[in-house]
């Protein structure tokens, strides 16, 4: 019971936040909003019993990724951060709208079609020994590869980004 | 116990509202905020089939992790871009470049 | 033992390449020596061929064919295109021709083209002319001799246009060109439709041709399968080889080419135009002579009326011409009728006894040939040192040259006496023959062809008169005295001139006194001995007239003035002009063409090629360019609108997988 209300809550909290970041005019006001969906987000994998998966997102996500935006934005849109807004074409509305219905219509219909087999569990969070274990584990469902790719991933479009972003040398 | 298909719902339509928000917003940060939304609904659907169809294995937890890993990382090397693409259009809105168009 | 004569076709193609591709670097001299040279040592070969031919045996008192050489170019199905050599008494008379002939005009091109530009050019033609030439009586079928047939063709193109920064020239390069080739059109269809209908495009199956016995291996075999298709198939193409063969040698209407062909230079037009190249016609028939007697008969009276009209034509054309290569051009044509004619007259018999002069037409044609050949090219290398002397061809410039040109002078009269058929000269005797084969065949051609035989004795000797004797051109003459030839120049016309004496001693004694061992003896339709002999009341007859024509000639023309010719001319001024205009044959020829083909035929082929052949590629290409010009707004650089579209197709495509 308690499960499905803060389902509920978080539902809307999150369709809000969404509806309210794509549609705004102001760019501040769309990158707080996007953190807001963050949060909720995360709430709802401490729904799903994901503890480390939800610290995870708020920590990387909610943190690190808002970050960049809102300093992104500082450097990027000085006529926005001063109040100016950004018109959007109706029919350009329109079109998208049409297509978002449309692509929503249609997974809906094969959400429908298919038959899902929800299976009980006990609602006890994976313990956080056996995500380390398989983190760093080289067994057969054990995840050292993706894990070293992605640092090394991560390094390089560290220096990527610096590469693209740093000053150029006025001659 | 929540039906998987509410996550599923709620999963589609951030997924859509992503979409609509890349499609018709005009400044290029913006875009990019739409689509962190929609891997955000992605991160969702993983997770909540991991759990509630599959609880037996760890796949989706991981596939989560590794795509906000991920995001991350391609937000920094997109932000890069667009602060390159500010200094030479001066301009922040997607419709400034256009030197390859004819 | 015959191996050698391989050689008669290699040697000019040699001396063809290496001065073709190297002359430009070699002197003049050098390039005509090496020229001079091969077709020597190719006349040597031709004579030993043809002492051996004549000396062997004969088997049946018939000379064997006999194919020394014979390989298989191009196997097409039950067809196939060989190249060989194929040695028959016409071929083996041709080679002795062709060779003399080519190595007079090469001694005398020493002399006549020295200086030129392009001489080595010059000789590398001649030589390429030779070894088509030889090529084409020694081929051992159709189709060979339709390759060495257009081979000619290009040879006299290149020849005719030898001095081609001169517009008429070129001109004139291009119409001979142009009209051979429209009627070797016909020649092709011909060989097509006897090669579909027979399976073979050969002259023998490398056998024995026996002809005028009716069965062969050549006709039986093959044969059979086209009689069997229908009785006018044989007939039909042999009368389109015979239209190939018309333009060659120019026959009435095809004979507009021959006349300009003389801008070429003089031995190329005594060469050529005289004795080899125009003859192909005339060969091409005797060649082809087994399958007409046999087979078309009837279409044989189409060869003497075209050949009799022919004759006549030019005969009249050639008594108002001033040009004196124009006058020797239509005697040609005439002459060359009179060898058609000749063939044609010949009528289908399977015994070949002494006294049947059914055949006798096949033998008189070759032997005209023969003895034209050489009384022709005599006078045409002997004009050639004329204008050598005037520096120019009309006849008016002359006159009186007898003081200054003995030599010339000479040999000119007994080549025309020849023309004219007066006994003891060549052309008696072959002329003669013709006319008796005629008068067999049917009195009215053979009279009609007595009369162009007067005619031919009246224009040849206006021609001469009006050279040698007439009144003279004293202000050039002062200018620059017209000197005999050299010598280079004169030795031709010499020992052509004891070839045409020698020749119609030898036939005329040989005719009344019944000597075996004549012209017939070699070359007759049964293949067998032939003797000529006369007929003498035709001889007398045609003797007569010649002489009476001679003496009209004189009294007209040989004085210091013609008061008479001036009154024919005032008196007939319209007719005297369609004659110097050659009866506006090649006025009507430009009307057919340009009004009537170009406007009707070729415009609408024209206009149909331009917009719809063209047009639908050019719809097709602005097709193509629309449709992508539609659809480049697809890229327009906009990510969003990318976005859109992968949508929409990512859910048509989801859309498609679950409805399947």
């Amino acid at each position: 019971m308690a499960n499905t209300v803060m389902f509920i809550i978080l539902a809307v909290f999150i369709i809000g936040s969404a509806l309210l970041c794509v549609t705004t005019t102001r760019i501040m006001r769309a990158a707080t909003y996007m953190l807001f969906v963050l949060f909720g987000v995360a709430g709802i994998y401490f729904l799903l019993d994901y503890t480390f998966l939800g610290a995870a997102q708020i920590a990387v996500y909610a943190g690190g990724v808002t970050m960049i935006y809102v300093f992104a934005i500082q450097l990027v849109s000085k006529r926005t951060l001063q109040g100016l807004e950004e018109r959007v074409k109706s029919s350009k509305m329109i079109v998208g709208g049409l297509a978002a219905l449309a692509g929503l219509i249609v997974v809906s219909l094969i959400l429908l079609k298919t038959g899902f087999i929800t299976q009980e569990i006990a609602n006890v969070e994976v313990p956080m020994k056996d995500i380390g274990m398989a983190l760093v584990g080289s067994g057969k469902y054990q995840y050292v590869l993706p894990f070293e790719f992605i640092s090394v991933f991560l390094l390089a479009c560290i220096i990527g980004g610096l590469v693209v972003a740093r000053k150029e040398d006025k001659a | 116990m929540i039906p998987v298909e509410c996550y599923f719902a709620l999963s589609a339509l951030l997924f859509f509202i992503g979409v609509y928000g890349f499609v018709t917003r005009r400044n290029l940060i913006a875009m990019l905020i739409s689509v962190e939304l929609v891997l955000n609904a992605v991160d969702i659907n993983f997770a909540a089939i991991n759990r509630l169809l599959y609880p037996e294995g760890m796949e989706g937890m991981f596939m989560t992790l590794f795509v906000i890993g991920v995001a991350a990382a391609e937000s920094a090397v997109a932000i890069a871009i667009i602060i390159n693409v500010y200094r030479k259009f001066r301009s922040d809105s997607v419709d400034a470049i256009q030197n390859m168009k004819r | 033992m015959y191996s050698y004569t391989i050689f008669i076709m290699l040697l000019p193609l040699l001396s063809f390449i290496i001065l073709g591709l190297a002359g430009m670097k070699m002197q003049h001299k050098v390039a005509g020596w090496i020229g001079t040279c091969s077709l020597g040592l190719v006349t040597i070969l031709s004579y030993l061929t043809a002492f051996q031919y004549f000396g062997a045996d004969r088997v049946n008192g018939i000379y064997q064919t006999i194919v020394p050489y014979n390989f298989t170019w191009l196997p097409l199905g039950n067809l196939h295109f060989d190249l060989g050599i194929l040695l028959d008494p016409i071929s083996v008379v041709m080679l002795i021709v062709i060779s003399t002939v080519s190595l007079m005009v090469h001694i005398y091109s020493f002399g006549y083209m020295h200086g030129e530009k392009g001489f080595q050019r010059y000789y590398a033609f001649l030589s390429l002319f030779t070894m088509s030439m030889l090529g084409l009586v020694l081929a051992t079928n159709i189709f060979q001799m339709y390759m060495f047939w257009e081979l000619v063709g290009v040879s006299s193109y290149l020849l005719i246009g030898f001095y081609y920064p001169l517009k008429p020239a070129i001109a004139a390069s291009k119409k001979a060109f142009i009209v051979t080739r429209f009627a070797d059109m016909f020649f092709l269809v011909g060989i097509l439709t006897f090669g579909y209908f027979t399976d073979s495009f050969s002259f023998s199956f490398a056998g024995d041709i026996v002809m005028g016995q009716g069965t062969t291996p050549f006709i039986q075999g093959s044969m059979a399968k086209a009689v069997a298709a229908g009785g006018f198939i044989i007939p039909t193409a042999l009368v389109l080889m015979f239209i190939g063969g018309a333009g060659k040698s120019a026959m009435f209407p095809l004979h507009i080419w021959l006349p300009d062909a003389m801008e070429g230079p003089t031995p190329v037009s005594a060469l050529i135009h005289a004795a080899t190249m125009v003859v192909a016609g005339v060969f091409q028939i005797a060649r082809m002579f087994p399958l007409w007697i046999e087979y078309a008969p009837q279409a044989m009276s189409i060869v003497v009326w075209v050949g009799v009209f022919t004759a006549f034509y030019a005969a009249a054309v050639a008594c108002a011409q001033t040009d004196i290569k124009r006058v020797l051009a239509f005697s040609t044509i005439s002459q060359i009728a009179f060898m058609m004619v000749a063939l044609g007259v010949c009528l289908p018999g399977h015994e070949a006894l002494f006294d049947n002069h059914a055949q006798l037409g096949y033998m008189a044609g070759m032997f005209h040939l023969f003895t034209h050949a050489m009384f022709k090219a005599c006078l045409f290398l002997g004009a050639g040192c004329i204008i050598h002397a005037v520096h120019s061809n009309e006849m008016a410039l002359m006159g009186g040259l007898r003081k200054y040109m003995p030599i010339t002078h000479v040999t000119f009269l007994i080549s025309c006496l020849a023309i004219a058929g007066i006994p003891f000269f060549s052309g008696f005797s072959s002329k003669d023959e013709i006319i008796t084969a005629c008068m067999q065949y049917s009195p009215v051609v053979g009279w009609i062809m007595t009369g162009i035989a007067a005619m031919t004795a009246f224009y040849m000797f206006r021609l001469y008169y009006g050279i040698f004797w007439g009144t003279e051109n004293v202000e050039a003459h002062e200018h620059h005295t017209p000197h005999e030839a050299p010598l280079s120049m004169t030795i031709p016309l010499i020992v052509l001139c004891v070839i045409t004496v020698g020749v119609g001693i030898y036939s005329t004694l040989g005719g009344f006194l019944g000597w075996g061992g004549s012209f017939g003896s070699y070359v007759a339709a049964a293949g067998t001995d032939y003797t000529i002999h006369f007929d003498t009341q035709i001889a007398a007859t045609s003797t007569i007239i010649a002489i009476l024509s001679i003496c009209l000639a004189t009294y007209i023309y040989k004085g210091e003035s013609q008061p008479i010719a001036d009154r024919l001319y005032k008196t007939f001024p319209k007719l005297h002009r369609a004659a110097y205009k050659r009866f506006y044959q090649d006025e009507i020829w430009q009307y057919v063409t340009h009004r009537i083909i170009f406007r009707c035929v070729s415009t609408p082929i024209a206009w149909f090629d331009r917009h719809i052949v063209d047009g639908t590629f050019n719809f097709m290409a602005w097709g193509a360019n629309e449709a992508g010009e539609s659809i480049r707004s697809w890229q327009s650089g906009d990510v969003r609108q990318y976005a859109v579209w992968f949508l929409t197709g990512s859910v048509a495509l989801t859309l498609i997988l679950l409805c399947i």
